[in-house]
C-alpha cells in the first residue's frame, strides 16, 4: 500500500544487491517514480533538465519527508528555504549581479513544478518571495536593489508581497492603505489581509494609495520588519499552505523613507500587474507538480489494490480515468511552459497566455488530485496518504493570484476588445 | 605530482525506476528508461570535489564509457564541481557487453596518460553489482587499493583510508598513487547550484575512442540469460507455535 514513511536519503542509497530492498526503495520514492508519457523532462533543453534533476533531488530528500510535519504542525521551514536558496533558488529570475540566477520564465516553470512534488505550500512561498526579489531588481534604483536583493536572494532575509485587502481583492486598483508625502518619507496608513510570510518576513513590498482613486494612484513601497507602526494580525488557520504563515499586515503611521519607494508615483499597479503574470505561471507551475505527483500516487495505488479478485489497474473505467488524467495534465504544463516563454520573449499575447495558463492548470490539477484521491478510496482521505494534502494545498491555486474568475475577465476582455 | 584525480562515472538506469526484463530474457529494458549517475559514483566525484576545495589535489577529472548520452553523466559530475571530462566513446553491441575488465583497463590506460595522482570510483554499480572495476584497475597500474572506504585522509605521500568490512571498520595506510572505491558513508554527495550548472556547460568533455588509448574492449563473457527474480509466494498465518512446528517440520527444514 502506499504509504508515506519518511526513508532518509541514506536508506535509499543503501547496497542495491538485496532485491527487497530496492522494492521498499521504490514504495517510497513514489513521487520520483517514472513514467515516460509524463515524464517533465521531455521537451526540454539538457541544461534545463539538470535544473529539473536537483529540484526534483531537493524535493525528494529535503521536502517530501516532512511535508506532513509541516502541514500539521504549521512549520514553517526557515533552514530547509535557506538550504533552497544556497542552490540558487531565492532569486531564479533574478540578475546575478544582486545574487539571483538569472534564468528564463520557462527555467523557473521547470523548476517550480518540480521543487512542488515535494510539498506544494513551501514552494508556493519561494515563488511569492522570487517575484518580490524580481519586482525590487527590476523596478528598484540601484541602491534599492543591492540594498535588498542579495539577501533576498540568499534568503537570508524574507519577503513578502502586499497588495489584497480586506475591502479589495479581484478589485485590486480600489486598495484603500494610503501613504502620505511627508518631507522625505511617507506616512502609511491601512491593513493588508492574507498575507504570506505576514509577521515572520522581513521585507514588505506594499502596494499603497500615494495620489487619487483607481490604478493610477498607486505607488509600490518596500518596508522592512520592526519600522515602527508594521503590525500583524493573528496568524490564519487555513485548509492547506499550513507551512506558511498567513496574516493581515497592519500600518499604523508607519513612517517610510521615500528612497525605498520602487519606480515613480503612480507607477505601482503597473509593477504589480506584471509582478502577478510571472505570479501565475508561478502557481500555474506548483499545481503542475501536484498533479505529477498525484497521477504517480493514483497509478501505484492502481497497481497494488484489490478488489473483486483483480488489482484495480484491470478496470476499465479506471484506467480512461487515468488516462484522461495524464493526458489534462501534460495539456496543462505545455500551456504553462508556452506562457512562461512567451513571457520570457515579452510576446503581445504574453498577458493573456499567462491568464488561460492559470485558469486552466489550476482547475485542471486540481480536478486531476481530487479524482487521484478517489482513487485512493477511503485511504485518500486519511493523512498518512500524501495525496490529500495535495488536494487542499493546491485548492487555493483557484482563488489566489487573480481568481480564475478575474482570469477568464482578463480572457475576455482581450477578445472582445479587439477592433 | 600532478595533483590530478580521476574520477569515473557510470550512467545506470535510475534507482527509482522498476526494471523490465527484455521478453526475449536478453537484458532488461534501457529504452525510454529513465538513467542517472550511479549513487555510488556521486559519492565518488563528491569526494574529489572536496579534496579539491580542501587544496589536497588540483584539477578533477570525470571519466565516462559509452554512448553520447553518457556525456549527460558527465555534466552532472562538472556541475558538482569537476573540472573537466573524458567521454569514452562505446556504441552498441561493444557498449553491451562492456564489463569491468573493459574498463579497467580503459581507466589504467586514462590514468597513466592522465598522470593521476588519484582515481576514485564508486564501489559498485547498481546494474551488475559487480564491485570488481576499481580492484581491477588498481591491479592493472600495480597500485595500492583501498576499496569500501568511508573515511579518506591524505597523509603526505600517504593515504589513510578507513574501510568497511564485514566485522566493522578497517584502517589501512597506503601509497600514493592509488584507487578508492566509495562507499556509502564516504560522504554526503552535495546538490549541484544553478550557477554551477550553467558554469558546466563552458567546461570541456573531450571524446575519445578506446582503440585510442590503446585498449582492446572485446570481452571474454557472454551473458546467456537475463530472468526476473522469483515472485513472491504469498505467506501463510499461523494461529499458535505449535502450528509453526508442524509446518516447518512439513517443509522439511526441521
Amino acid at each position: 500500500m502506499a504509504t508515506v514513511g519518511p526513508l532518509g536519503r541514506i536508506a535509499r542509497l543503501g547496497s542495491s544487491i538485496c532485491r527487497n530492498h530496492r522494492f521498499i526503495f521504490n514504495r517510497s520514492s513514489q513521487r520520483r517514480g517514472i513514467a515516460s508519457c509524463l515524464d517533465p523532462a521531455h521537451g526540454l533543453t539538457d541544461e534545463q533538465k539538470e535544473f529539473q534533476k536537483v529540484a526534483f533531488d531537493f524535493a525528494a530528500n529535503e521536502m517530501a519527508p516532512h511535508m506532513a510535519e509541516w502541514d500539521e504542525k504549521e512549520i514553517f521551514p526557515v533552514e530547509t528555504l535557506r538550504k533552497a536558496a544556497q542552490l540558487g533558488f531565492g532569486g531564479i529570475y533574478v540578475q546575478p549581479e544582486v545574487g539571483g540566477s538569472g534564468l528564463s520564465r520557462l527555467d523557473t516553470s521547470v523548476i517550480f513544478e518540480a521543487l512542488s512534488t515535494g510539498c506544494v505550500s513551501t514552494t508556493a512561498y519561494i515563488s511569492i518571495h522570487n517575484m518580490c526579489a524580481w519586482m525590487i531588481d527590476t523596478f528598484g534604483n540601484n541602491e534599492q536593489r543591492e540594498k535588498f536583493c542579495p539577501d533576498l536572494c540568499s534568503m537570508e532575509k524574507f519577503a513578502s508581497y502586499c497588495l489584497t485587502e480586506p475591502g479589495s481583492g479581484s478589485d485590486a486598483a480600489s486598495l484603500l492603505t494610503t501613504a502620505q508625502l511627508s518631507g522625505d518619507h511617507y506616512i502609511l496608513n491601512g491593513s493588508k489581509a492574507f498575507i504570506s510570510g505576514g509577521g515572520d518576513t522581513d521585507v514588505y513590498v506594499v502596494m499603497c494609495r500615494t495620489g487619487s482613486k483607481g490604478a493610477k494612484g498607486i505607488s509600490c513601497l518596500v518596508v522592512e520588519k520592526g519600522t515602527p507602526g508594521l503590525s500583524f494580525g493573528k496568524k490564519e488557520k487555513k485548509v492547506g499552505w499550513n507551512s506558511q504563515p498567513t496574516r493581515a499586515v497592519i500600518l499604523e503611521d508607519c513612517v517610510v523613507p521615500v528612497t525605498n519607494r520602487l519606480g515613480e508615483e503612480g507607477q505601482g499597479f503597473n509593477m504589480a500587474m506584471k509582478g502577478l503574470n510571472g505570479g501565475r505561471i508561478n502557481i500555474a507551475s506548483c499545481s503542475l507538480g501536484a498533479a505529477h505527483a498525484s497521477v504517480l500516487l493514483a497509478r501505484d495505488h492502481l497497481l497494488v489494490r484489490k478488489q473483486f479478485g483483480e488489482t484495480l489497474s484491470n478496470n476499465q473505467f479506471l484506467q480512461f480515468k487515468l488516462a484522461e488524467m495524464a493526458t489534462k495534465l501534460v495539456a496543462s504544463r505545455l500551456l504553462v511552459r508556452e506562457a512562461a516563454t512567451a513571457l520570457q520573449e515579452n510576446r503581445p499575447d504574453a498577458v493573456s497566455l499567462c491568464s488561460m495558463a492559470k485558469l486552466f492548470a489550476t482547475d485542471e490539477c486540481f480536478n486531476i488530485c481530487n479524482q487521484a484521491l478517489q482513487m485512493h478510496g477511503g485511504y485518500g482521505y486519511l493523512k498518512d496518504y500524501a495525496v490529500q494534502q495535495y488536494v487542499r494545498d493546491i485548492r487555493v491555486h483557484q482563488i489566489l493570484e487573480g481568481t480564475n474568475e478575474v482570469m477568464r475577465m482578463i480572457i475576455s476582455r482581450s477578445l472582445l476588445t479587439e477592433s | 605530482m600532478s595533483g590530478r584525480v580521476l574520477v569515473g562515472v557510470k550512467r545506470v538506469i535510475d534507482y527509482a525506476v522498476k526494471i523490465r526484463v527484455k521478453p526475449d530474457n536478453s537484458s532488461v529494458v534501457t529504452d525510454g528508461v529513465k538513467h542517472s549517475m550511479n549513487p555510488f559514483c556521486e559519492i565518488a566525484v563528491e569526494e574529489a570535489v572536496k579534496m579539491k576545495e580542501k587544496k589536497f589535489i588540483k584539477e578533477v577529472v570525470v571519466v565516462s564509457c559509452g554512448p553520447q548520452q553518457a556525456q549527460e553523466t558527465i555534466r552532472t559530475a562538472l556541475a558538482m564541481g569537476a573540472d573537466r571530462g573524458i567521454h569514452v566513446d562505446v556504441t552498441g553491441k561493444d557498449y553491451d557487453n562492456l564489463g569491468p575488465l573493459q574498463v579497467s583497463k580503459i581507466m589504467a590506460a586514462l590514468a597513466k596518460k592522465e598522470e593521476a595522482q588519484l582515481v576514485i570510483l564508486g564501489k559498485q554499480a547498481i546494474d551488475d553489482d559487480c564491485n570488481q572495476t576499481g580492484q581491477m584497475t588498481a591491479a592493472l597500474l600495480d597500485w595500492p587499493q583501498g576499496t569500501f572506504a568511508s573515511e579518506v585522509t591524505l597523509e603526505g605521500d600517504k593515504m589513510k583510508v578507513v574501510r568497511e568490512i564485514d566485522g566493522g571498520l578497517e584502517t589501512i595506510k597506503i601509497n600514493t598513487p592509488a584507487v578508492i572505491t566509495a562507499d556509502l558513508r564516504l560522504n554526503t554527495p552535495r546538490y549541484a547550484t544553478l550557477p554551477n550548472i550553467m558554469k558546466a556547460k563552458k567546461k570541456k568533455i573531450d571524446k575519445v575512442k578506446p582503440a585510442d588509448l590503446g585498449v582492446d574492449i572485446t570481452s571474454r563473457l557472454e551473458v546467456l540469460r537475463v530472468d526476473e527474480p522469483p515472485h513472491r509466494e504469498a505467506g501463510v498465518k499461523l494461529e499458535t507455535v505449535a502450528d509453526l512446528v508442524d509446518k516447518l517440520k512439513e517443509a522439511g527444514t526441521i
